[in-house]
């Protein structure tokens, strides 16, 4: 398998999906003369043409509304906001229709569209464009959410999204554009489904329930871990509506530990909802509490040691799972 | 001199389409009258926005429709879902909260939806339906079958984002959509004097260098000519117009509201000199139709809302199955921790 960036794996997922099926199109603010802000639908409206590779106003809820509107009316759209702190713009069009349309008309329509958005923290952005609230739209029936954390799953979990018949907010990771990983070649047909984790890592002394950019603290904290023998499975949760619930509480049944790792908020965060559910359904699987590694409560500051302190480390993970994993020298 | 059905009288049109037109209004009146009251006795809950004294506009524009074309309307849109071609008896289920009902009662009276009519949908956020309006017109350029959309609002709803948002798009990427503003100078109790900063649409159109017309929404023909104008542009030049139809709502906001803000004497006005539907009479007097034809519309459209209340009554409620179903098309997306898995 070769080796390419998550950006060039979404990038290729759309492509493959266009030249699949004509009624995708990609629309959203600087994605054609800009090429996207972080590069990810560069050469798509040069391949395409200027119909089907729209850059629009500076305008979120009409985005998401004519996205909205041209899915039911039978287009595959897959709308691009620049970040996820301006979904908030079309959060109306998100929570109030693309959510509800197929309900309250009794199943007489439905939304195969497609939001791509960045989230997250950790470039010195500041504030209002640091913010992960995955957990605000992950709250609605309606919605599916999905948020990858490797260049297969981008690929693989994007393609599904443009096939899938409702709507789907896939949120990128803004420091994980530049990663790389392997990913089958051009034209190998695949896709990863969009109500399943992955266990990215196996251990067998606790469980690190994570997704996103926490995947990859994790999977640095389980190798440090490694080294002092104790062994994390990290579950890579990346569906984050629906849940694959049972591939945490399997995990947490085999190492009756977990921690969950995430970058945004505690209260009322998709880590919470996480730990609840598996609270409620694992139980008598637990040892011990769930710890939690999160982002600290405050909006995002700007200067680079406060940023630092803001988001979590490999380190926070280490000490969370040694918090709750009794230290023996050898198993 | 005999007249026959099909002589061009008024308009262009014949004795039938113009009778055509005075049923729709008819049914629209005699309809909702008999929800509010239905209303009252506790048959229907929620929200419930009448259109009384707005007839005109929703039989007006829609009727030079052809039925692939879609229309996406506000809450206040029952009359719009019935000239699209909705069945009264569905519309009145829906209402009533009954699984007949057009949206398997699974919405009601604010969420009327009929996709075999080509009726897209009544949405409840104040403006929201008009970034979808432009999503329906961008399918529509790529389809190329010539088919538009037309949606309506009311004097509120311009205020919000969503209309700005819109219309800047609409006209920008040429989208074949009629944009109509039902201008019942109020939103709620808020008077229009105290929410806009103008006194017409007119330029808030040009803000966007969109066509503009502004109507006497209490006047079908007048309506069905401008409509008529805005749906060719729309289907031939595939270019959004702005209908700014001007119109009051005889009832008030909701069956909740009693009006108090309102002056008396300016309703009364409105009721016994600008009533559209009574105007129509007028005109269609003038043209030697008599009051017996006349008088039996009326009949049969309260008979009609009469049957679709007595549907309604007879009607089941939703299998408590409904529940869960319909949330998305795939049935695990009911509930987002289902166990186990599929
Ligand atoms: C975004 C939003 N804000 C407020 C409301 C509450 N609300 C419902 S109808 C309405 C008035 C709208 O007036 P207008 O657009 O003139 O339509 P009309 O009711 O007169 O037909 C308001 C404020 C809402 N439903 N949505
Ligand atoms: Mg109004």
């Amino acid at each position: 398998m070769r080796t390419i960036t998550y950006r060039e794996a979404l990038r290729e997922a759309m492509r493959e999906e266009m030249l699949r099926d004509e009624r995708v199109i990609v629309i959203g603010e600087d994605i054609d003369g800009y090429g996207g802000t972080y590069a990810v639908t560069k050469g798509l409206a040069e391949e395409f043409g200027r119909e089907r590779v729209r850059d629009t106003p500076l305008a979120e809820e009409v985005i998401v509304g004519t996205a909205v509107g041209a899915a039911m009316a039978g287009m595959r759209p897959v709308a691009e906001l620049m970040t996820m702190n301006f979904a908030l713009l079309a959060s109306d069009q998100i929570v109030n229709t693309a959510a509800k349309v197929r309900y309250m008309f009794g199943g007489q329509t439905h939304v195969p569209l497609v939001i791509r958005m960045p989230a997250g923290g950790g470039a010195q952005r500041g504030a209002q464009h640091s913010q992960t609230l995955e957990s605000w739209f992950a709250h609605v029936p309606g919605l599916k959410v999905v948020m990858p954390a490797t260049p297969y799953d981008a690929k693989g979990m994007l393609k599904a999204a443009i096939r899938d018949a409702d709507p789907v907010l896939l949120i990128e990771h803004e420091l994980l554009y530049g990663i790389k990983g392997e990913v089958p070649d051009e034209g190998v047909e695949y896709t990863v489904p969009l109500d399943r984790g992955e266990i990215k890592r196996e251990g067998r002394d606790v469980s690190l329930i994570t997704f996103s950019r926490g995947v990859h603290l994790s999977l640095q904290a389980a190798e440090e871990l490694a080294k002092e023998g104790i062994e994390a499975e990290v579950v890579d949760m990346r569906s984050i509506r629906p849940v694959d619930l049972d591939l945490a509480l399997d995990s947490v049944k085999k190492t009756n530990r977990a921690v969950v790792v995430e970058e945004g908020w505690k209260y009322f965060g998709t880590g919470q909802g996480f730990a609840a559910l598996i609270y409620e359904y694992g139980f008598d699987d637990l040892d011990a509490p769930i710890g939690h590694v999160t982002g600290v409560d405050v909006p995002a500051p700007y200067a680079k040691n406060l940023e630092k302190a803001a988001f979590p480390v490999r380190n926070d993970i280490i000490d969370a799972v040694k918090r709750i994993v009794p230290q023996r020298a050898v198993r | 001199m005999a007249i026959s059905n099909s002589d061009v009288m008024l308009a262009g049109l014949t004795r039938e389409q113009l009778l055509g037109l005075h049923a729709t209004m008819l049914l629209i009146r005699r309809f909702e009258e008999k929800a509010g009251e239905e209303y009252t006795l506790g048959k229907i809950g929620g929200f419930l926005h009448l259109y009384v004294g707005q007839e005109a506009v929703a039989t007006g524009a829609i009727t030079p429709l052809r039925p692939d074309d879609y229309v996406i309307s506000s809450y206040r849109e029952h009359g719009h879902a019935i000239v699209k071609g909705a069945d009264p008896n569905a519309v009145m289920a829906e209402l009533f909260g009954r699984a007949t009902g057009v949206s398997k009662g699974k919405g009601g009276s604010m969420h009327i939806f009929d996709d075999k009519h080509h009726f897209h949908g009544g949405y409840a956020i104040v403006g929201a339906q008009m970034p979808i309006a432009c999503g329906y017109g961008l399918a529509q350029r790529f389809a190329g079958q010539g088919n538009i959309t037309m949606t309506f609002f009311g004097d509120g709803a311009v205020d919000e984002g969503a209309f700005h948002e819109a219309m800047n798009l609409a006209e920008l990427w040429s989208l074949p959509v009629v944009f109509i503003c039902e201008n019942n100078l109020y939103s709620m109790g808020n008077a229009l004097a105290k929410a806009w900063s103008v006194s017409s649409l007119e330029p808030r159109a040009a803000a966007y260098g969109m066509a503009y017309e502004r109507v006497d929404g209490m006047d079908v023909l007048a309506v069905r000519e401008t409509a008529q104008r805005a749906i060719d542009r729309a289907r031939r030049e595939s270019k959004p117009t702005l209908i700014e139809a001007m119109t009051y709502r005889f009832r008030g906001h909701s069956m909740a509201d009693p009006a108090a803000y309102r002056p008396k004497d300016e309703v009364e006005r409105w009721r016994s000199t600008r009533d559209p539907i009574m105007l129509f009479e007028q005109q269609l007097r003038d043209l030697g139709i008599d009051q017996a034809t006349l008088s039996a519309a009326d009949d049969r459209a309260t008979q009609a809302a009469e049957a679709a209340a007595a549907f309604a009554d007879n009607s089941p409620f939703p299998d408590l199955s409904a529940l869960t179903e319909d949330v998305m098309i795939d049935p695990t997306g009911a509930i987002a921790w289902r166990r186990p898995r599929k």
